[in-house]
């Protein structure tokens, strides 16, 4: 298997690892005492974590932790009932998931939602929503902004495209696509809104060794063309240990353990998450 | 004693509301359908007990058990015909189909029965005076409002104790699994049909006992208002039917009385929008949001 | 997958066809009309005939394209309508010129139904699936209620409104001066209503509003709203403002349908405004699932087909409309059936072809 090159993880401040690189720059992400409640229950309590500007950090846990709630929390889809979020140091409390996507953070989803009546082009290009515009007036009457912006539309979309070499499928509908390449637009899509930060809600679910490797490369690839910092739930561990740098292993709404990959590896509170009170083997 | 009366009145006519929107949402609980053509299977059951009455001068009791039994069966024939077919097809294609069967049964009853306005012979007469002759309730309005409660009690118990209300419950809740639970869905569905269009007949009959004028088109706006009573309430909701009718039928009985009669369905209809804005999914409807 | 990009592509074919359809058929009943071909009745029938494809079109932007069911949509019709009236009548001294006075009524009756559209939205917008549609039609009725009440007329000093909500006011009321005349008197509606809509400018604004429609479609705003119609919360996460867009589209439904009245409105020399209920909702309604969501053609046809149909059924009297619902019936049946949908695949040659487009 295809080694990574990882970055040194180094503490900061507030007791929290990023990599060495990132140092100089304020965290992309800061979760502080994040929590929310239904109805008595905590499904994240007193979450904390930190992500460094490039830094890829994986998000892993049993089902059922309240993984995809903590990505539901940073979208805003919940609003937390605790705590708060800081992204690229700025209070996120109050926000919208519309702003929060304007203010750089974009996601994809765990039960794959695209827009599967529109092209492959067309899913990109709602997903350049805010970085291309022009008035719906111009759109109605085709006024000069129109053809000028459609280009850029075009083009942008085609370039996002071929990250994962897809611009061959842009006049197909998404729906249609077969589930890898489904899985793959979701992420271009959250790249065309120009984040700072990007949620992976299990990317390599159903995917084959071979894709699963290749969706690896395309993640670094992704963090390095980009410089954004990318936070991933995955249950494949070739993967998290693979390519993550800060991992965060949630149970039952609570933080376990936080380290680098070797670390988490190691630590006896994980492995009896994972296997239960009796067996220590696996 | 004109405040009691309107009230009585509203109670009456809200109890109507009720009936009918306890068909509306029992369909819509375990079809998820708007099913546009109860309102005229109230016609239908009005029509028919009038027959029964008027021209075959049978008994109250035998007229009001034809037009269940003919409603009944015209229930789950439309069941069987126009909406089975559509199990899987999209809401708005069923919506269109419920659409067409009530064009279907208000042209039929046009055909069979004439345009003319036929002059409804109530099932019961009389007034109940009271206070000196200063209150006067029509023995109809009783009868209506006592055959809402003596409905929705039976609903409640039917739905929480019997197998098939069970069987009901659980197919709203959940076809999939209901099926895989030995439930049989078509028939449960049908059912439900059935009820809904058996209360729709006893709706039909008091309805036309209140307001005794017949004609084709008889079903549509108290099918409308049974609708907003079933959604004012929370859709798929029992007792949110029950509720909706009764404060439906009030505030549009005290608008007619002290705002004014042109805008007493404008009145209502606010009353609905303000309630959905402040609770989106009615009174005693929950709301569910999405799950991402 | 070669099959596929043909629809993405048909689609754009559409696009341009759907001008030419419109065109070829306006030209040949032009022709039709003047060869006499054409009775009094179907003449009649010409500018409500546009009146209807508009509305189909204008709803089909909210129903088929913003994925929201509206059952009040006759209430916005209604709106223009009567707003159109109230201009053309008041305008019948200073603006002689009638195709003027026409274009400054659509002009007021696309503020006014536009104005309506954006108040109720506000609310309206906010709810989802069956409590939107519910509250379209409680807006429906309530702007129907409201027109019944109104008494509008015009004397040499302008407008004079009143509303009769307690239903004891006439036209006496408004005290008009001599010279004056009512335009619209309560419940009765607009009465002497001089006629100015032709079937050339329906024909003009169905091709405006094809015009803005598909063009809105195809454009950034239209694509959001798409969006949303798909996956509302991936359109969210995406960055696209939900409220905001729906209300776009929305207000260009309702502004359409606005237009749709005006012309119907001064077509008739008397209308009410229980003319414009919730049947007329449903009516419409039935066009655009009829001819197909968010296919603009198909609304035309649908419209067109429809709204003559129970005309041309008309030898059949009493029966014309037994058969336009059980027409509809199985129509609905056909075109949803998943067992009936593939015996008529089965039965019809040409669309044998179509069944091996499945995708891998």
């Amino acid at each position: 298997m295809k080694k990574f090159e990882k970055g040194k993880m180094v503490p900061v401040p507030s007791m929290a690892i990023i990599p060495e690189r990132d140092m100089d720059s304020p965290p992309v992400l800061e979760c502080i005492h994040l929590g929310i409640e239904f109805g008595g229950l905590k499904a994240v309590d007193d979450f904390n974590f930190v992500i460094g500007k490039t830094e890829i950090a994986g998000l892993i846990g049993p089902n059922g932790a309240g993984k995809t709630t903590v990505f539901n929390l940073l979208t805003k889809v919940y609003n937390p009932t605790h705590g708060s979020i800081m992204l690229d140091g700025i209070d996120t409390t109050g926000k919208t998931t519309v702003q929060v996507c304007k203010m750089g953070i974009a996601r994809t989803f765990q039960n794959i939602r695209l827009f599967s009546n529109m092209t492959v082009e067309e899913n990109v290009r709602v997903g350049l929503h805010n970085q291309v515009k022009y008035s719906t007036l111009s759109g109605v009457l085709r006024l000069p902004p129109y053809w000028k912006q459609e280009k850029v539309f075009h083009d942008r979309a085609m370039e996002l495209l071929s990250i994962f070499d897809m611009q061959d499928m842009a006049g197909l509908y998404a729906g249609n696509l077969p589930y890898g390449a489904q899985r793959r637009l979701e992420i271009v899509r959250a790249l065309a809104t120009n984040p700072k930060l990007l949620l992976l809600d299990e990317p390599a679910a159903g995917m084959n060794p071979n894709e699963t490797a290749e969706l690896m490369e395309n993640i670094v690839k992704i963090r390095d063309t980009f410089g954004i910092a990318v936070l991933l739930i995955e249950h494949d561990m070739k993967l998290v240990m693979g390519i993550c740098e800060g991992i965060c292993v949630l149970n039952f709404g609570k933080i376990i353990a936080k380290g680098t990959a070797e670390e988490i590896q190691s630590n006896p509170e994980v492995i009896k998450a994972y296997l239960g009170n009796n067996s220590m083997e696996g | 004693m004109e405040f009691l009366s309107y009230l009585i009145s509203g109670l009456s006519l809200g109890s109507v509301y009720a009936i009918i929107a306890l068909g509306y949402t029992m369909v819509y609980g375990i079809a998820k359908m708007l099913n546009f053509a109860h309102g005229d299977v109230i016609m239908v059951g009005g029509y028919i007990s009038y027959i029964a009455l008027s021209k075959l001068g049978l008994p109250v009791w035998v007229s009001v058990l034809l037009a269940m039994a003919v409603c009944t069966l015209l229930g789950i024939l439309i069941e069987g015909l126009a909406y089975k077919p559509l199990r899987a097809a999209p809401s708005l294609a069923v919506l269109i189909t419920a659409i067409g069967v009530s064009y279907f049964l208000q042209n039929s009853a046009l055909l069979i029965w004439g345009a003319n306005v036929k002059s409804y012979q109530s099932v019961v007469n009389g007034t109940l005076k009271l206070f000196g002759n200063q209150l006067s309730i029509s023995y109809v309005s009783i009868l209506t409002i006592l055959a809402c409660v003596v409905i929705m009690v039976g609903l409640t118990v039917f739905t929480a104790k019997t197998k098939m209300g069970k069987a009901m419950r659980a197919c709203s809740e959940d076809k999939g699994a209901a099926q895989l639970m030995g439930i049989n869905v078509n028939k449960t569905i049908s059912v439900t049909f059935a009820i809904g269009s058996a209360l729709a007949a006893i709706a039909g009959v008091l309805l036309c006992s209140s307001y005794p004028t017949l004609v084709p088109t008889t079903g549509s706006m108290p099918g409308i208002k049974a609708f907003t009573a079933a959604v004012f309430g929370g859709i798929g909701s029992i007792p949110g039917a029950f509720l909706g009718g009764l404060l439906l039928g009030i505030i549009e009985s005290f608008a007619k009385a002290y705002i004014s009669t042109q805008l007493a369905n404008t009145i209502v209809f606010a009353v609905l929008i303000v309630v959905l804005l402040v609770r989106p999914a009615g009174l005693l409807g929950k709301y569910v949001p999405e799950k991402v | 997958m070669s099959k596929l990009k043909k629809n993405a592509s048909g689609f754009k074919l559409n696009h341009y066809l759907t001008y030419i359809v419109v065109t070829a058929a306006f030209l040949a009943v032009t022709f039709m009309n003047q060869g006499g071909i054409l009775n009094k009745k179907m003449q009649g029938l010409l500018v409500p005939v546009c009146c209807y494809i508009i509305m189909a079109l204008s709803l089909n932007l909210t129903v088929g394209i913003m994925g929201e069911l509206s059952l009040g949509h006759a209430g916005f019709m209604s709106l223009g309508a009567f707003t159109g009236v109230v201009v053309s009548q008041s305008l019948v001294d200073t603006v002689p010129n009638e195709a003027v006075r026409l274009c400054i009524s659509i002009l007021f009756g696309a503020v006014i139904a536009a104005v309506a559209g954006f108040l109720i939205g506000l609310p309206v917008l906010r709810l989802r699936g069956d409590y939107l549609a519910i509250v379209t039609l409680a807006f429906g009725e309530i702007i129907m209620d409201i027109i019944n009440c109104l008494i509008v007329g015009h004397d040499s000093k302008g407008v004079h409104i009143i509303f009769n909500f307690k239903g004891d006011k006439s036209v006496a009321d408004l005290n008009l001066l001599e010279g004056g005349k009512a335009i619209i008197k309560g419940a009765q509606g607009a009465v002497g209503t001089k006629t100015i809509s032709t079937f050339f400018a329906g024909f003009v604004m169905i091709m405006i509003t094809l015009f803005i429609v598909q063009n809105f479609i195809r454009s950034r705003t239209g694509r959001a709203v798409i969006a949303i119609r798909d996956n509302r919360i991936a359109a969210e996460s995406m960055g696209v403002n939900v409220m905001k867009y729906k209300m776009i589209a929305f207000v260009i439904s309702t502004t359409l349908a606005g237009v749709a009245g005006v012309l119907y409105g001064l077509n008739f020399t008397g209308i009410t405004a229980v003319k414009f209920n919730f049947n007329t909702s449903i009516l419409v309604l039935v066009f655009v699932v009829l001819g197909g969501l968010g296919n603009m053609l198909g609304s035309i046809i649908a419209a067109t087909v429809l709204y003559i149909l129970p005309e041309a059924l008309r030898q059949f009297s009493d029966y014309r409309m037994l058969i336009y619902a059980i027409v509809l019936i199985l129509v609905m049946l056909a075109t949803n059936n998943p067992q009936l949908k593939a015996l008529l695949q089965k039965i019809n040659p040409f669309n044998k072809k179509k069944e091996g487009g499945a995708v891998q």
